[in-house]
């Protein structure tokens, strides 16, 4: 750039910075450092007055390059850079200076020595910007369409919202139908109305729309390409089903195969044929579980000519500009013993629990496995807050829905089968919001609250045929209670899908707790650190329906704010190569995650290694590993850090 | 600063979405660490040059710690062992100038980790009282 004419702004933040700091001196200090053209210091920086006093200045002086030393970058380095261009300047000309959570903040108890940190603060400004250059924001076209994993909840209102705002849809679903676990559950909270009812409806609305491709039986099996251009591999495993078949219950009474059955989270058992779960369901049409299927052809007796075993698998490849994954939660699944799962038979989960009740019709009476149910144990937090030993993974989080869940499910078993005892052996209870009113009436209905300790968890053994569950009761002083009874739930919490394949594909983060992660908890919550790519629903973490919905929401209004542009404008903090210097090595390209960096011939420089300035995430793993230093990050040059280290380390 | 108290200074490599987060967390706690700090911050601790390292303890900081961004790395799974590689190349680079290994320290601060921090700089900056200034050639 031409002779660097830098101005100084130094700020009070009311006193939050100047109580601590004597930003006088710092003036005074910064005034001295070479291509400093003007050094003040202002009550408030961020306010009009200071705002104004910057862009007159940049004027009067004709700075070309401004410092202001203030709060953290996070709040107010935009701030500044927009007034930056109002005055006439690119926003890259710019360098923040953190004095107050880094400086006065931190150390009230030292201004002398805060005072000489914040100098080295400015100096470091100054030098970044003595050695900046104009940049420009990275201009890429972009496709009008999006990519939607998983089809559950989440995944319909994110299609359904991106459908109606004009954007094409592109949504996969693994398994053979829509719905995901939403549409396995008989009547949910608030309210009522079955799940599969709320499935249904959202399908129903989704298949008004023709910009929208609903794939099921399907897979991602790659994706290629950057923000706003993505190239997607989507997989179909054939149905091997040509259409509806009049004879099907012929077909399902002659297949020989029994395997639990997903839909009732394994309370009942299906045939290799899966037929559509529920009314409403999507595809209308069977799909034979190749995995299950021993090949005997009983099936084709009754439905030959709409069976066709010589389907094959299709490759479809689409073209979108952004990605949302939704591909949910798996309920978790006890271990065998654990509260005697597996080894009784009336022990059950509350999605198995749910499942047989959406099963039975009422009529007085409950009954399991052909048992009469008169009380049930309900056994909380089976599978969440765990506490962490040695290496075994444990799920730290609580799962958010199951309190909620297990209040309105009481409460359906006391309105259909009144006179069934029920206990609730608890460790909290987490009726957040409006939902403590289901918790008041189960008090009222006479539900019985036992307090576990996470240390003596309850124990449950069978005594003459019949269970007996033993707790010690925190409520009566640890009263050591024994209750018999005909049915134990576990209360199992959510758990992240097992999906390696796509996670190896996709490359999101994914937080301690297994679920994707969002940028940042609070502020971005459905956007991920890869550009374009959105999280919706569980797939992020624990959430019930309307939970879920608002973040699928949230996601597909993100993903329309980049798709339903022309044109997107990147960041320029991205990886440059100077061909003069590269020999070649080719360690950024073997060290850069995200296949960023390749082989390219420069104008009569010959072989050089060359970013893709779209692909680039800009973490400058490879500026490190570079052995010439020929590749830096722009607007973050290896001559600017190792210029402002010096500027840090001279003597104040 | 003859006479005066050894006051040893450290450079910190910070990263923008996770440590630097944290180091600013500390200072809205309002947790007190030495003040003869200075902090840059940069996109990811695995974009550290072991150069950078060994300039800075040429130049005149007496220590250098690397707040890694650690397992929350948004860009990179394995962010821990390649910082960690960039941290070990500059500690065989040290040695080959006579600079102490304890002189550079590298560790995960996560975007809450406003105590460990605290703790990390306090420890460090004795450890680095206890070896005095770096013996500068020339
Ligand atoms: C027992 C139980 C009771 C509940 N009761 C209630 C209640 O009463 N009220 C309430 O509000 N909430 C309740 N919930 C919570 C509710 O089920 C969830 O909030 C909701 O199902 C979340 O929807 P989702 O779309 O995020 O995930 P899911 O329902 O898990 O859907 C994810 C979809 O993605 C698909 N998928 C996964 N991986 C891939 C892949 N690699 N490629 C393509 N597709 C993939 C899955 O097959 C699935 O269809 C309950 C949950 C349970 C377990």
């Amino acid at each position: 750039m031409d002779e660097p004419r830098i101005g100084v702004y130094v700020c009070w933040c009311g006193g939050n910075i100047s109580d601590v700091v004597n930003v006088e001196k710092v003036v005074e200090e910064i005034k001295k450092e070479p291509g400093v053209i003007v050094a003040r210091h202002f009550m408030f920086m961020c306010s009009e007055a200071g705002q104004k006093m910057i862009e007159n200045d940049i004027k009067t002086h004709q700075l070309n390059a401004v410092v202001v030393a203030s709060c953290s970058p996070k709040l107010h380095e935009a701030t500044f850079r927009n007034v930056v261009v109002r005055a006439g300047l690119n926003p890259y000309m710019y360098y923040h200076a953190n004095i107050r959570e880094q400086v006065s903040w931190a150390h009230g108890d030292n201004p002398e020595e805060a005072t000489r940190k914040a100098i080295r603060h400015v100096r470091m400004a100054v030098a970044y910007l003595r050695h900046a250059k104009p940049l420009e924001k990275i201009k890429v076209d972009v496709t009008p369409s999006a990519l939607i994993i998983g089809g559950g909840i989440a995944g319909l209102r994110a299609a359904l919202d991106l459908a109606r705002m004009g954007v094409a849809v592109h949504l996969v679903e693994k398994e053979p139908f829509l719905g995901g676990n939403t549409a396995r559950l008989g009547e949910v909270y608030p309210y009522g109305r079955r799940g599969s009812e709320i499935a249904a409806e959202l399908i129903r609305e989704l298949l008004k729309h023709d910009n929208v491709a609903i794939y099921t039986n399907a897979e991602v099996t790659s994706i290629k390409g950057f923000i706003g251009n993505f190239e997607a591999e989507i997989r179909v495993k054939p149905r091997y089903f040509k259409g509806k078949c009049p004879n099907i219950m012929e077909a399902i009474k002659a297949c020989p195969v029994k395997v639990p059955d997903e839909h009732s989270f394994g309370a009942k058992m299906r045939t290799a044929i899966r037929l559509p779960p529920y009314p409403g369901a999507y595809p209308d049409i069977p799909a034979i579980d190749m995995e299950a299927c021993t090949k005997c052809g009983e099936c084709l007796k009754a439905c030959g000519d709409k069976i066709d075993f010589a389907q094959e698998e299709q490759v479809i490849r689409v073209k979108v500009g952004s990605v949302i994954t939704a591909t949910g939660f798996k309920p978790y699944e006890p271990r065998e013993g654990e509260y005697g799962y597996k080894t009784y038979g009336e022990v059950v989960t509350l999605p198995q629990l749910i499942g047989i009740l959406a099963e039975s019709n009422g009529g007085g009476e409950l009954v399991v496995n052909g048992r009469k149910i008169r009380s049930i144990a309900f056994i909380y937090c089976v599978g969440s807050r765990q506490k962490p030993s040695g290496d075994e993974k444990a799920n730290t989080y609580c799962s958010r829905y199951c309190c909620n869940a297990t209040m309105y499910t009481s409460l359906k078993i006391l309105e259909k089968y009144p006179g069934v005892r029920l206990y609730h052996l608890y460790r909290d209870i987490r009726t957040y919001g409006k939902h403590e009113l289901m918790y008041e009436e189960a008090c009222r209905r006479g539900v019985v609250f036992l307090k576990y300790s996470e240390d003596d968890p309850p124990k449950v053994r069978k005594e003459d045929g019949k269970l007996v569950v033993t707790v010690k009761d925190l409520l009566t002083e640890g009263i050591e209670v024994e209750i018999p009874v005909d049915l134990v739930v576990l209360v199992t919490g959510m758990e992240p899908r097992p999906n390696e394949q796509l996670n190896e594909i996709l490359k999101l983060p994914v937080g301690r707790d297994g679920f994707y992660q969002e940028v940042h908890p609070k502020l971005r919550p459905v956007e991920t650190t890869l550009a374009g790519f959105f999280i919706a629903g569980t797939a992020q973490g624990p959430k019930d329906i309307k939970e879920a919905l608002a973040s699928a929401s949230a996601a597909a209004a993100k993903a329309a704010g980049i798709v339903l542009k022309k044109q997107l404008e990147l960041e320029p903090f991205v990886a440059r190569v100077n061909p003069d210097k590269c020999n070649l090595s080719q360690k950024c390209i073997a060290e850069c995650p995200y296949g960023a960096i390749s082989i390219k011939e420069y104008d009569g420089k010959g072989r050089k290694a060359w970013v893709n300035a779209a692909l680039c995430k800009g973490c400058g793993a490879c500026v490190a590993v570079c052995p010439t230093g020929a590749i830096e990050i722009q607007g973050l040059t290896n001559e600017q850090i190792e210029d402002m280290i010096k500027a840090a380390a001279r003597e104040v | 600063m003859s006479g005066e108290a050894f006051k040893p200074k450290i450079l910190v490599f910070s990263t923008n979405l996770i440590s630097d987060v944290g180091i600013d967390y500390t200072g809205l706690l309002h947790m007190h660490y030495p003040a003869t700090t200075a902090i840059i911050r940069l996109p990811c601790s695995s974009m550290i040059r072991p150069e950078w390292i060994i300039l800075a303890l040429k130049s005149g900081f007496d220590g250098v710690f690397v707040a890694a961004d650690g397992t929350d790395c948004p860009y990179l799974r394995d962010c821990t062992d390649r910082t960690a590689r960039r941290v070990d190349k500059a500690l065989r680079m040290a040695e080959e100038e006579g600079i102490e290994p304890q002189r550079i320290k590298m560790a995960a601060i996560c975007s809450v980790c406003a105590e460990p921090f605290v703790n990390h700089m306090r420890n460090f900056y004795q450890t680095l009282v206890k070896l005095g200034p770096v013996k500068r050639r020339g």
